[in-house]
């Protein structure tokens, strides 16, 4: 953006005279800390890749995903099925694209779930103290000492396995850290003076949670459950191989690793691909993530 | 004094802790602020003077004693109403504001709290009577310097109108410079509004610049209240605050 059209100067003003152009030039200057950061923009950009591969799926696969061909079983990568083809002749390209669907789905649900429950609780125990806090931190405790991967398998195992059940078992494994992190930060910042200004002002104790504490702590947890969105997939991932989350013939990219284990010596590519598609994921999100935490604080501007 | 006054303390008891580690930060302190007046808590540090204050507030519900507002007793839990009448500013203006929230933001907060009208108008006015401006509004804190931020607290204190101000050392953060700006504008402010003062401070220079009178405090009591032209002329009457004020004229001699 030039400094020299009348969009820049807007963008660059001193002082800005709306809201809305204060947000704008906070946006635009966000974008200019991504832009220093290249492992952040480099997350950002692959993010960007598999979002809008999951949105064009359609457009982009180049055959139909479900359509078996035993003649073609088991290609190696070629003109026609670019990354190969599986067990049953389906093409893996066709595959992987649509399972960026699915992945990406359990990935932002789980967290849609897991990042407020997360934050409510946390923010409403340290706000609150007292009785509040201990219930609900003794709450987080017993989540917490069960590994989350057995949680989630425990919970799969007990409503059935699906997608939706594994996304709730997911989120369910998945706030407890958020709340105490949420609590952390909550301490850090209830008995400042600003807190103490909005109380003098006459503010209930809700409204100073939902509008003075939970702004304070919305970045670090943002932060946390994009890192934790690269945990999230590949719990999504295990749940998948262990057959407890999408179902076959769903091409949900645990599942397909599953299936190309047992191929793993002649096929390679069955299990390869998935396997390369989960790990570039997770890892986008991470660098994604590690950029947001220098992006999200407005005292560096 | 016919009227009752608008800030009176009777026998007002605080401590902290429980059983043997209890500390007394306040003992029996009584005093009276009438309409208008400006009335300064000077002490060193640790004597109790801001804990006066925090109770008056509000922040600090465990206290004995009686705290009356005109006359009448004040609940240990505030209601919303109180906070019309009385608004505090602190001490350090990078700490008593959100660093996540905009000036407007800031501002509009008390008002939809209270409920009152005509919102955009009043933050303009506000930022206008504490000398900012209207283009202060869609700023962040961290883009202000340290004074601009005590005005914008202070017109947070004053946009909900109210009659008391309690200012916890309101200067001491600053640079020198700005700190007679602010001191001219706390002077300039209750002299347009009629508001009432209760000032905490070491500084004897910038309470004697303020207030009418003070109130002497040492080990949480008050040990004496006198005018402020007997404090600027030296003539106290209690050892403490006669060593308080020796020390304090040897330190800056020009004054």
């Amino acid at each position: 953006m030039s400094a020299s059209t009348p969009f820049g100067v807007w963008l660059r003003a001193p002082v800005p005279a709306s809201p809305f152009q204060a947000r704008m030039q906070a946006l635009w200057k966000a974008w200019r800390r991504l832009r220093g950061n290249p492992p952040a923009l480099a997350g950002a950009i692959l993010l960007v890749l598999l979002l809008a591969v999951a949105i064009f799926a359609p457009l982009i696969a180049t055959h139909d995903i479900l359509a078996q061909d035993l003649t073609a079983r088991l290609q190696k990568p070629s003109a026609t099925h670019w990354l190969g083809t599986d067990d049953l002749g389906r093409d893996i390209f066709s595959r992987v694209v649509y399972g960026s669907r699915i992945t990406l789905y359990i990935a932002f649900l789980a967290a849609l779930i897991a990042a407020p429950l997360g934050l409510i609780i946390g923010t409403t125990a340290g706000y609150l103290g007292g009785w509040t806090d201990t219930i609900l931190m003794r709450l987080v405790d017993i989540f917490l000492s069960f590994p989350s991967l057995i949680l989630a398998l425990a919970f799969v195992a007990a409503l059935g396995p699906g997608i939706e059940n594994a996304i709730i078992a997911i989120s369910l494994a998945a706030w407890p850290p958020i709340a105490r992190l949420a609590r952390a930060e909550t301490l850090t910042v209830r008995n400042s003076d600003y807190i103490a200004a909005v109380r003098l002002q006459g503010a209930s104790r809700m409204r100073i949670i939902v509008h003075h504490v939970m702004p304070m702590c919305i970045p670090s947890v943002i932060v946390r459950i994009t890192l934790n969105m690269a945990a999230i997939i590949l719990t999504a991932a295990g749940l998948g191989f262990l057959g407890l989350g999408a179902q076959p013939p769903s091409p949900e990219w645990g599942a397909m690793l599953s299936t190309g284990r047992q191929f793993a010596m002649n096929a390679w590519w069955i299990a390869a691909i998935p396997g390369c598609a989960i790990l570039l994921t997770s890892l986008a999100f991470n660098l994604f993530g590690d950029g947001l935490r220098d992006i999200l604080d407005p005292r560096h501007g | 004094m016919s009227n009752p006054p608008t800030i009176e303390a009777i026998g007002l008891n605080i401590s902290f802790g429980h059983g043997a580690r209890t500390t007394r930060a306040v003992r029996d302190a009584s005093f009276r602020v009438g309409q208008g007046e400006a009335f300064g808590l000077i002490g060193e540090s640790g004597s109790g003077k801001s804990t006066v204050l925090r109770a008056l507030s509000g922040l600090n519900e465990h206290y004995e004693g009686s705290l009356l507002l005109h006359g009448r007793e004040l609940p240990h839990r505030r209601d919303k109403a109180f906070f019309r009448h009385t608004q505090m500013v602190f001490q350090d203006p990078y700490g008593s504001l959100h660093p996540r929230k905009m000036v407007n933001k800031v501002l509009l907060e008390p008002l939809t709290i209270h409920g009152l009208d005509r919102p955009q108008q009043r933050v303009d006015e506000a930022l206008t009577a504490v000398g900012l401006g209207p283009s202060f509004r869609y700023r962040y804190p961290h883009e202000l310097s340290g004074g601009q931020r005590q005005r914008v607290a202070i017109a947070r204190c004053l946009i909900l109108e109210p009659e008391v101000l309690l200012l916890d050392e309101p200067t001491s953060a600053l640079d020198v410079s700005v700190q007679a700006e602010i001191l001219n504008l706390l002077a300039r402010l209750r002299q347009e509004r009629n508001l009432t003062y209760i000032m905490v401070s070491h500084d004897l220079a910038v309470v004697a610049h303020l207030c009418g009178r003070v109130a002497i405090m040492s080990q949480g009591e008050i040990v004496e209240e006198l005018p402020v032209a007997d404090l600027r002329a030296g003539r106290a009457e209690h050892p403490y605050s006669r060593t308080l004020l020796a020390a304090s004229r040897s330190q800056r001699p020009a004054a």
